[in-house]
């Protein structure tokens, strides 16, 4: 299985090098990055575009379409709650 | 070549388009070229989020990687049909955009808890649809199946198991664990049929009814795993569900030989377990523990039993003449400063006391409130400078010069139980030493104790003030009390 061997590299270095930049991230910020590590992990929605889109099965293509709407609510809202959250934080005070 | 998205490798043989399997097109070099940009954007995206003078950067960065791996996906050689794509493209952002804008940051953790089982119901979908609509007929090795039966079983159990988490922290379901005689037997057992049915699958893939008992399974145990969790173990859980989530992404990718999933699964699932870790340190117990251990069942019997000692109450206007007269305050706020929606009035009290030159500043404990940083984002929301909010380590040590430690609707993270009472079941949780400060101030609705029903001796120390009443309410007469004194 030379794919899952490649595959199995691809995770272990993935994985490692996310242990090390996570823990790097300022405790202040834990839950704006679940919210981004939210969003991103709704990366399914790129397989789950394919299996709605293709036509060889209907059961595909409606458990796709689920699966893209589940996947996009995360990717949209994710990004965007992310955003409003991190502009809240400010180091000095900007008062009129 | 395994680069490319070839996820519906044995259907495209099928169909026979012999320029999808001709190798190295332009298409596919383009995808490639997408998901691989994407993967590296997300890796930056993370990475900027460390600090918060870069972390805007970093969610600008990882938005633009998640649609270049849309784009990638949309260009995929196997679609023969938008419409659908389309629909739900636009009935997911329909959805996902009212959730993030209009929603108060007070609900930060229930929206999280939803998006976690958002998440993990389209890994479960797609891991449904790939197994029916290809191993079921045609069989793989048995590695493969055995991992696709992994990723659904961990997608369906984190998407019941997050909407359960969901319904806890919305109030829909009771906070409380809720346990029962031989539960953690019962859990086990779900998980060890759950996992057979796994590998019944991964030998005899051909057997169309074993998958549906296996999703059942999965389904149950995600609800009966979260059942017996409280509202205090709830960052931890959250976390947790967090690193499922992205696990089944990751597997899936081993599955459908796509590495971009691989990657962006194995960075989520990296984040999440990083983040419990730090949570069950913060509490200094261990993932088994939370998951089993069913918080706060051991003290409340004894709680009931102890005598009546004595409390001193005092009124806004007691409090707001010592916090005038202090030199440094040390807020520790809780979950109940969020239940309350206190923070903005909280922003009003520590105008008026910087006005008048105390130093205010705020002592955050990694697991107050409902989920990772809660605290932080609810201050912020108020715009108070972030640089004034202090990680339990380095504000430990300021409580002795502390005149005032104010507790705003936090109660077991400032318990002096802790440690030393072996008996406790938060004993070793490392705490803040608001018990230090010369005066102590608590904020609490009444002298019930909290929801783990652990009686907090700090409230009953020579040193320490009760403020009876609404967070909220409290907080806003002594910001008045300080406004009315100015003039």
């Amino acid at each position: 299985m030379p794919d899952f061997s490649s595959h199995l590299f691809v995770f272990l270095l993935s994985a490692f090098l996310g242990l090390e930049v996570i823990r790097r991230v300022s405790h202040m910020l834990h839950t704006p990055l679940m919210s981004l590590t939210n969003a991103i992990s709704a990366i399914s929605v790129v397989v789950a575009i394919e299996l709605a889109g293709q036509g060889h099965s209907t059961l595909g293509k409606v458990l796709g379409t689920l699966a893209v709407i589940c996947a996009t609510t995360n990717v949209v809202g994710g990004f965007l709650i992310t955003e409003r959250m991190l502009k809240m934080f400010k180091k000095r005070e900007v008062k009129p | 070549m395994s680069f490319f998205p070839a996820s519906f490798n044995c259907m495209l043989a099928e169909a026979t388009t012999p320029a999808v399997h001709s190798g190295f097109d332009t298409r596919d070099a383009f995808i490639t070229t997408c998901f691989l940009f994407a993967c590296a954007c997300f890796i930056l995206s993370l990475k900027w989020l460390s600090a918060p003078a870069t972390a805007r950067k970093g969610n600008h960065i990882g938005a633009l990687g998640m649609t270049a791996a849309v784009v990638g996906a949309l260009l995929s050689a196997g679609i023969v049909s938008y419409t659908w794509i389309i629909i739900g493209l636009v009935i997911g952002a329909a959805a996902g955009i009212p959730m993030a804008v209009l929603m108060p940051m007070t609900h930060v953790p229930q929206r999280t808890a939803l998006s976690h089982a958002f998440g993990a119901l389209a890994a479960a979908l797609v891991g449904t649809a790939h197994y029916y609509m290809d191993f079921a007929r045609v069989g793989t090795s048995p590695l493969i199946m055995g991992i696709l039966a992994l990723e659904v079983l961990l997608g369906a159990l984190t998407f019941t198991g997050s909407l359960m988490a969901f319904g806890k922290l919305q109030d829909l379901l009771p906070t409380r664990p809720m346990t029962y005689k031989g539960q953690n037997i019962v859990n086990v057992s779900i998980l060890i049929l759950a996992a057979l049915c796994g590998v019944f699958l991964a030998i005899w893939p051909e057997q169309q009814w074993i998958f549906p008992i296996l999703i059942v399974l999965a389904l149950a145990f995600g609800v009966m795993l979260i059942l017996p969790i409280g509202g205090g173990d709830m960052p931890t859980v959250i976390s947790l569900l967090n690193s499922y989530a992205g696990l089944s992404a990751s597997l899936m990718g081993f599955v459908l030989n796509n590495k971009l999933l691989i990657v962006a699964g194995a960075l989520d699932g990296a984040s999440g377990f990083v983040l419990s870790i730090i949570m069950c340190k913060a509490m200094n117990r261990s993932f088994v523990n939370v998951l089993f251990g069913a918080f706060g069942q051991v003290a409340s019997s004894s709680a009931a039993t102890t005598e009546k000692k004595n409390v001193r109450s005092g009124t806004a206007e007691d409090a707001a003449q010592i916090l005038e007269a202090a030199n440094l305050v040390i807020v520790i706020p809780g979950y109940g400063m969020a239940v309350a929606q206190a923070q903005h009035k909280v922003r009003e009290m520590y105008d008026q006391l910087t006005r008048r030159g105390v130093d205010v500043r705020f002592a955050i404990h990694p697991v107050a409130g409902r989920m990772p940083g809660h605290m932080n984002v609810l201050l912020a929301e108020a715009e108070i400078p972030y640089d004034k909010l202090v990680e339990m380590d380095d504000i430990n040590t300021e409580f002795p010069q502390c005149d005032v430690a104010l507790v705003i609707g936090a109660n077991d993270v400032v318990n002096p139980a802790a440690r030393h009472d072996k008996s406790s079941p938060i004993y070793g949780m490392p705490i803040l030493n608001a018990d230090q400060a010369k005066t102590v101030m608590a904020i609490k609705r009444s002298m019930n104790p909290g929801f783990a029903g652990i009686e907090n001796e700090l409230y009953f120390s020579e040193n320490c003030m009760m403020l009876f009443g609404d967070a909220k309410a409290v907080i806003s007469s002594i910001a008045k009390e300080l406004a009315d004194g100015q003039k």
